[in-house]
């Protein structure tokens, strides 16, 4: 891997160089067709998946089951509660999983018994959720004022640190964008939006940011008041300082991502549906995206925000002129 | 060589993390051999088998409930829990709404229903009482037929004796306060007698409902007053009934003034359970009884507390109810311990691809903080009952990549100290100083989320924030008290100061230029000229006082916009993230 530290070098030295700050339209461009399709095809699609926690409902998951038949199950179900629309599918190689409406305990326990049998395991063998129509309602009741509460926060304390307000608002506007994307491949795909997929959601506001912070903290350092002494523009000194860490952004997403890959796998080929899965597909989505904006949406913005000071612009064009004279002289 | 400074606060802070891991490990095994702690963490329902319930507690008018009556809730639902005979039950409240019953292995129709039955306040008239403790005393002989159960004489009144059946009586003489049967009483019917314990010292039979919760408009706690209006320092729980109440109490107390023993007394029950059963002195008319007694403050509190609540009574509606069997759960723990591994394993040979021996540091970094958080979350299962769930492993095994993140970004800073030319050492040191600020400050955004999530987040997105916000200061601990100093010591060493090709710290690979004393050399290989230049100009450039620099770039020294040249920056600082 020299050739990856070598690349490091050459991005630190800006001996090369990934234009990112220059072509912000090319950027900006690609995010707003991204979220515009995000938003619109899903509709297109019939709008998002939810999970039984959203829907409400009934849930028996029957494990170590010898034969997968799933008529076994929708018989056994209908002979205890015949208006329960059982809907089944397989989970793993040993799993069967049924969902119904929603029943109540006593009901639910009846056709716990009843499934126990059809498939002769123990009842012990079979899981069962219940779920109200509220609850999923709550549950996002929650976490959307979570999600405000922490937006409102998360922007006063990176203003605070950074001493300006313009970094907290790229790194929010990336973050829209993170999180619109994600959404937008669940509904594309037709993944159930499931409580654990909402886990998933959540904790990308938290990478996100975090990727962005250690982006913006090295920008922070080069744009210094110093650098208005520069030769380079301040869109160029942003630039540079996003070079400066693009081996560490793509080092950290790496890392951070192989972990969440191993769960996704194990949890879509082991387990099949479950807590594991939705959260690690929603984060993976996540973490891919939220490198990519910080770099490439983040990092411009701020750029672009902080060019509309007279100060910084009196630099720009001091800068610009200083090249045109030199090319003159030369 | 002498020691230097850094070198020897590198090794007192390794000795602090000594300290720590003793503390920790000291805690664990004196909870393990004095109290109640276990060595490895309590497990979530969905990874040991069991059943969830999440209740929302409403008043009958559709209300949701105050925080004390949230409180209140879960004091009669662990009473209930309790009461069915199941045992390690945990039972909280999330997001200041719910209340979440986890109950091991899978509860029968009769505990759900009474778990989900919504909680009474009944004033009833006593019929007989009697030490708890007699129960078991005399076992009466089995009867041989079965006793009656109907009363031979209609009862007149709610006092009236013949209430008391034979198999009442039987049923009374043989009734264990302490047994699970005595402590599930809620569900009594209310026109009929019951027999309810009190705190498991006194057992009760009653007669049937004559007045209900819903009748009292309010209830407090203070200090009696003498009819001079001087305190006498006694703590009483006045009632103040509303019209209905009123007259109903009236008419009770009114009768049982008139009788004497036990029947002169009435007994609150709440929940089946009996809260107090003062005996009538007076009939009070006006619907302001007042009960006094040996209350202190706080039992007169509580009790006021308990009639208050009683005049709301609160139903559960179920919200979601899990039962996960012990094989699928055990399979999930497995399964998502797998997924760890896996994630771990590939993390580490990233590490070493990228970092080389430096990836060790990786490694053995994250074996530290594996360690730290497993004290942490076995600690915390002990002391504020945490359960590990799989959201709870979920987040653990997403903290292995923001911890190693941690690490790159280090790593990354000492790279590019040496990228200026810096010798190991100081670029470990001036790296540090850059880095361990953007750990600081993308940590506190982090920990921010988690705790955000915690505080606000019902179900299972709890487990997951905790385990977050854990490894997050997990992190902050492990970076600085174990990955600093370890790097401090490293750079010492010959292989990592000398920049061995495998070290990941070669400052040729890196494209910096060998610094000696004080003094500039050319790279003697010709492979290493890649960034010669570049670097040359900047070592020139950092000898350069600002004036010269501007003057420099003036003479457009850098005409390359992109080209790193004199940068007025990167002399003083070993900076990149």
């Amino acid at each position: 891997m020299a050739s990856f530290a070598q690349l490091g070098n050459d991005l630190y030295t800006g001996k090369r160089s990934v234009n990112i700050v220059g072509r912000r339209k090319l950027w900006y461009t690609i995010a707003i067709v991204l979220m515009l399709s995000a938003i619109l095809l899903p509709q297109l699609r019939g709008g998002f998946q939810f999970g039984i926690e959203f829907r409400g409902g009934s849930e028996f998951t029957v494990s170590s089951v010898t034969d997968q038949n799933q008529t076994t199950a929708s018989n056994a179900v209908l002979s205890v509660a015949p208006n329960s629309a059982p809907r089944v599918s397989t989970v793993g190689s040993t799993g069967v999983r049924v969902q119904t409406d929603t029943l109540a305990s006593a009901q639910g326990n009846q056709v716990r018994d009843a499934l126990a049998t059809a498939y002769n395991v123990p009842a012990t063998e079979v899981t069962v959720s219940t779920i109200g129509a509220t609850w999923g309602a709550d549950i996002t009741g929650q976490a959307v004022r979570g999600l405000i509460v922490f937006l409102i926060l998360a922007a006063v304390v990176m203003a605070i640190y950074f001493r300006t307000w313009k970094m907290s608002a790229a790194a929010m506007i990336a973050l829209v964008h993170d999180l619109v994307l994600t959404a937008g491949f669940y509904g594309l795909t037709g993944f159930e939006i499931t409580p654990a997929a909402v886990i998933g959601f959540l904790t990308i506001l938290g990478y996100s940011l975090y990727d962005t912070v250690v982006v913006f903290d090295k920008i922070r350092e080069n744009t210094a008041d110093a650098a208005l002494m520069s030769s380079r523009t301040f869109g160029e000194t942003v630039n540079l300082a996003t070079n400066q860490t693009l081996v560490r952004s793509i080092n950290t997403s790496v890392v951070a991502a192989l972990p969440i890959a191993s769960i996704l796998f194990i949890g879509a080929f082991a387990l099949g549906a479950g807590t594991l899965r939705d959260i690690s597909l929603a984060l993976l989505i996540g973490i891919i995206v939220g490198t990519y904006s910080t770099i490439f949406l983040a990092s411009p913005i701020y750029a672009q925000l902080r060019e509309l000071e007279p100060k910084v612009r009196k630099q720009n064009s001091r800068v610009l002129a200083d090249r045109a004279r030199l090319s003159v002289d030369a | 060589m002498a020691q230097s400074t850094a070198v020897k606060k590198a090794w007192r802070t390794l000795l602090w993390l000594g300290v720590v891991f003793v503390v920790l490990t000291g805690t664990l095994a004196g909870g393990v051999l004095f109290s109640t702690a276990t060595w490895t963490p309590k497990l979530g329902l969905d990874l040991e088998g069991g059943t969830q319930i999440i209740l929302a507690p409403q008043t009958e008018t559709g209300q949701t409930v105050t925080s004390e009556q949230l409180t209140q809730a879960v004091s009669i639902i662990r009473q209930r829990v309790d009461a069915s005979g199941v045992s390690e039950a945990q039972i909280s409240t999330q997001g200041g709404q719910n209340i979440v019953v986890s109950i091991p292995g899978i509860p029968d129709d009769q505990t759900l229903n009474r778990i989900e039955s919504s909680a009474k306040l009944e004033f009833r008239a006593v019929l007989a009482a009697s030490a708890a403790a007699t129960a078991s005393a005399a076992p009466s002989a089995t009867p041989a037929a079965p006793l009656s159960d109907v009363p031979t004489v209609a009862p007149t009144n709610a006092s009236d004796l013949n209430w008391i059946t034979p198999a009442l009586a039987d049923q009374f003489a043989n009734f264990d306060c302490s047994s699970a049967e005595a402590r599930n009483r809620g569900q009594a019917p209310a026109d009929k007698p019951m027999i309810a314990c009190e705190n498991g010292t006194a057992k009760y039979i009653l007669g049937p409902v004559e007045v209900t919760g819903e009748m009292i408009s309010t209830a407090s706690s203070g200090m009696a007053q003498t009819q001079s209006g001087a305190s006498n320092g006694q703590w009483v729980v006045n009632i103040v009934f509303n019209d209905v109440g009123t007259t109903k109490f009236g008419e009770v107390t009114t009768r049982l003034n008139g009788l004497t023993g036990n029947q002169n007394q009435f007994a609150i029950v709440l929940d089946g359970q009996v809260i107090s059963a003062p005996t009538t002195n007076a009939a009070i008319t006006d619907g302001k009884p007042q009960i006094s007694g040996s209350f202190t403050q706080a039992s007169a509190k509580t009790l006021a507390d308990q009639l208050k609540f009683g005049a709301l009574p609160i139903g559960f509606t179920v919200q979601s109810s899990d039962t996960i069997s012990a094989t699928l759960g055990g399979t999930q723990l497995l399964n998502g311990l797998i997924a760890g591994a896996i994630g771990l394993l590939l993390v580490v040979l990233y590490s070493l691809l990228q970092y080389r021996t430096l990836g060790l540091v990786t490694v053995a970094s994250l074996v530290i903080a594996g360690l730290l958080t497993y004290l942490l979350v076995t600690l915390m299962s002990w002391r504020i009952d945490f359960r590990l769930s799989l959201a709870g492993v979920a987040g653990l095994i997403v903290a292995i990549g923001i911890t190693a993140d941690s690490f790159i970004v280090y790593f990354e800073r000492i790279r590019d100290g040496l990228r200026d030319g810096r010798m190991l050492q100081s670029a470990v040191q001036v790296g540090w100083k850059r880095a361990f600020r953007t750990i600081l400050a993308s940590d506190a955004v982090n920990f921010l989320a988690a705790t955000v999530l915690y505080i606000l987040a019902v179900g299972n997105v709890r487990g997951f924030a905790f385990t977050l916000g854990l490894t997050t200061i997990v992190d902050v601990i492990v970076v600085v008290l174990f990955t600093h100093p370890l790097m401090t010591l490293l750079a010492e060493t010959r292989f990592f100061s000398s920049g061995h090709r495998l070290s990941g710290l070669d400052p040729r690979a890196l494209g910096a230029v060998y610094r000696g004393r004080a003094q500039f050399k050319e790279p003697a290989s010709t492979t290493l000229s890649k960034g010669k230049r570049e670097t040359a100009t900047r070592e020139a450039a950092r000898r350069q006082t600002i004036a010269e620099r501007k003057a420099a770039e003036a003479n457009g020294q850098s005409p390359d916009a992109e080209s790193p040249s004199a940068s007025s920056k990167s002399a003083s600082n070993g900076k990149n993230s």
